[in-house]
């Protein structure tokens, strides 16, 4: 396509079309798409948006890491919606999270974000792919009822809507106007309320119980490590050096970003010290485990401009001075 | 429109006050256009179209930017995508790709296809894009207050050019000629019979086809002119008129009072995007190609 704001709503066409689809871009591009990552949060098309961030702002540092972009992901564009975001940290997991991005994005027909970092996507390591038969597939969630029944917003059970694709007769329609379950614009205030409300509500199993992350040595820990992609690669070696040390530490590793785990932080904050948060900018997730953590744990964020990694001592410097 | 053809192929309800009330979402009446809009007529020429052309209805998606025109998709019974901002031509390009049965149909503005959305008309009409682009073009932002547009007219009195336009005007059909299109006609809202049949060509042609419909907007652009109402419009488009089928597109340019040349102007045969991209991979491949699958069901 002709750029990212064209990308970013070709694929949202391919997939009423009947398709599954993605699009792939790095910062620059990704703050073209916000427009359309909106449409596709207020029409609940399932699609992919895969972001290998590089430092920024603006032109910023092409082809050198960051992870400045974590906010953008979750709030870029504007309005009330929710997103899910996955930040794999190896080849292997850019190939499996794919799958998984694609089958979020069906089950809860949210935009879900690939929010890679430069390490992570120039990365070569060995990949294992299993037979096509072997990897779970979730189908889109096309209607069983007939067109003079379906109601094409009308959630089901879990708060999201049964689909369907253009050319089957249903003679449906899709607006980014807020829109009633029929699927047509309406303007009113409580029309606003239930769409709204609905957008965010949908995403809740994923941001408590089915929250995606990857823990070790949490039992007795003092301090956590709460780090994702390239980055939790060098906080898994300042844990190392701290443990050596005799500290208590911890890794709790965020895979899905968004929707934030921030009950399972919350739980975490009752009985930990401290939690080092290590992140290639100067402070974004951090403020989601703050939050979370309420005050009842220090929060430490060990920040980095981007165009490199951190140094695992300056990561480990951080959980010292934590655990005294 | 031969006399013959008004047969009509679908059943009518009972009650129907209009043959081509079955193809509009009658349960979304009244619609929101003013009086001495064009745009209805546009759309009562397109069911036409439709309904001649015997197209099956299951099968045409019709996809609208934003603005007053945007708002067609709304109202057509057909599986309807009302997009973002200059963004319904590549929405289109996505839904022709996944599935190449469908007749795609843009439907849209002049500022939505050619301020904010330009970018993809020339290049969408540079690959040939199957695609039928049908613009309203009532030379002004009507739905946002009346803001100067890229088509409108020099020395026009609008909300942000109160002293006059001063920038030169785009020339619709001579870009979609230059660009690539398959198919460039233009007609006002006067010439509904010409409009319909025009219409009625595009969905049974293939490639990048394009229609230019001239729209009196009374709200916004004509009384700030002082150039009357609709029906003003109306007689206005029949005194300057003229019909020149296979003229120059780069002579049709248009002005505040001047002459307005309508007529077919591009019919030709190229092939279109779906054809290249499977003639280049046939050369590249050779025996390896082999034909992309159909999704038959939610799985593929």
């Amino acid at each position: 396509m002709e750029d990212e704001l064209a990308a970013s709503i070709t694929i949202q066409g391919a997939v009423w079309g009947g398709a599954k689809a993605f699009t792939v871009t790095s910062g620059p591009g990704f703050s073209l798409m916000m427009e359309h990552i909106g449409y596709a949060a207020m029409t609940e098309t399932p699609c992919v948006f895969v972001n290998v961030q590089r430092g920024g702002p603006s032109t910023g540092l092409p082809t050198l890491p960051a992870q400045a972009d974590m906010m953008q992901a979750r709030w870029g564009s504007h309005g009330d919606y929710g997103i899910i975001a996955l930040c794999p940290n190896s080849p292997q997991e850019c190939f499996d999270l794919t799958i998984t991005a694609f089958n979020l994005s069906e089950e809860f027909r949210v935009p879900v974000m690939m929010m890679l970092d430069e390490c992570v996507g120039h990365m070569t390591e060995k990949v294992v792919i299993p037979e096509a038969e072997k990897i779970a597939v979730t189908p889109r969630r096309y209607t069983t009822q007939p067109p003079e029944e379906f109601r094409a917003f009308e959630p089901k059970g879990d708060m999201v809507p049964d689909m369907v694709k253009a050319g089957d007769g249903y003679r449906f329609h899709v607006t980014g106007l807020t829109h009633d379950e029929r699927g047509y614009p309406s303007m009113n205030v409580e029309t606003q309320d239930r769409l709204v409300r609905r957008l965010l509500d949908k995403l809740k199993p994923l941001a408590n119980g089915r929250a995606l992350c990857e823990t070790e040595g949490l039992d007795d820990a003092d301090v956590v490590a709460v780090s994702y992609g390239i980055t939790s690669r060098v906080a898994q070696r300042a844990l190392q050096m701290a443990r050596q040390r005799g500290i208590r530490a911890g890794k709790f590793r965020l895979i899905s970003a968004w929707p934030f785990p921030a009950e399972r932080i919350r739980e975490l904050a009752g009985r930990v010290k401290a939690f080092v948060v290590p992140e290639i900018n100067l402070g974004q997730m951090v403020y989601e485990v703050e939050r979370a953590a309420a005050g009842k744990a220090k929060v430490i964020p060990v920040s980095h401009a981007g165009g490199t990694v951190h140094k695992p001592e300056a990561i480990l410097k951080a959980i010292v001075e934590a655990a005294q | 429109m031969n006399e013959a053809t008004l047969e009509i192929p679908y059943e009518i309800p009972e009650g129907a006050r209009n043959p081509v009330e079955p193809f509009l979402r009658m349960d979304r009446m009244p619609h929101i256009w003013c009086a001495g809009c064009g745009i209805g007529t546009t759309v009562n020429c397109f069911t036409r179209a439709l309904l001649d052309s015997k197209a099956n209805l299951d099968k045409v998606a019709i996809v609208s930017g934003i603005g007053c025109t945007g708002r067609v998709a709304g109202y057509a019974r057909l599986d309807s995508f009302h997009t973002t901002h200059g963004r319904a031509i590549p929405f289109a390009t996505g839904l022709k790709l996944a599935n190449p049965e469908l007749q795609v149909v843009v439907y849209s503005g002049d500022g939505d296809l050619f301020a904010i959305g330009g970018n993809h008309f020339i290049h969408a009409a540079r690959r040939n894009m199957d695609l039928k682009v049908i613009c309203v073009n009532n030379m002004i932002y009507a739905m946002t207050g009346g803001q100067t547009a890229p088509t409108t007219p020099a020395t026009a009195i609008t909300a942000t050019s109160p002293y006059g336009v001063s920038e030169p005007t785009f020339n619709l059909v001579a870009l979609a000629e230059a660009a690539g299109a398959s198919y460039v006609a233009r007609w006002t809202t006067y010439h509904v019979k010409q409009l319909a049949r025009s219409m009625e060509e595009v969905l049974k042609k293939k490639g990048f086809c394009f229609i230019e419909v001239i729209s009196p907007c009374p709200t916004l652009y004509q009384r700030r002119n002082k150039m009357g109402d609709g029906l003003d419009a109306m007689k206005d488009y029949k005194a300057k008129s003229k019909v020149r089928n296979g003229a120059p597109t780069g002579e049709c340019t248009l002005s505040k009072t001047g002459e307005i040349v309508v007529g077919k102007f591009v019919d030709r045969e190229r092939p279109d995007y779906l054809e290249l991209l499977k003639a280049q991979m046939i050369e590249s491949l050779g025996d390896r190609y082999v034909e992309p699958e159909e999704a038959c069901c939610s799985e593929c």
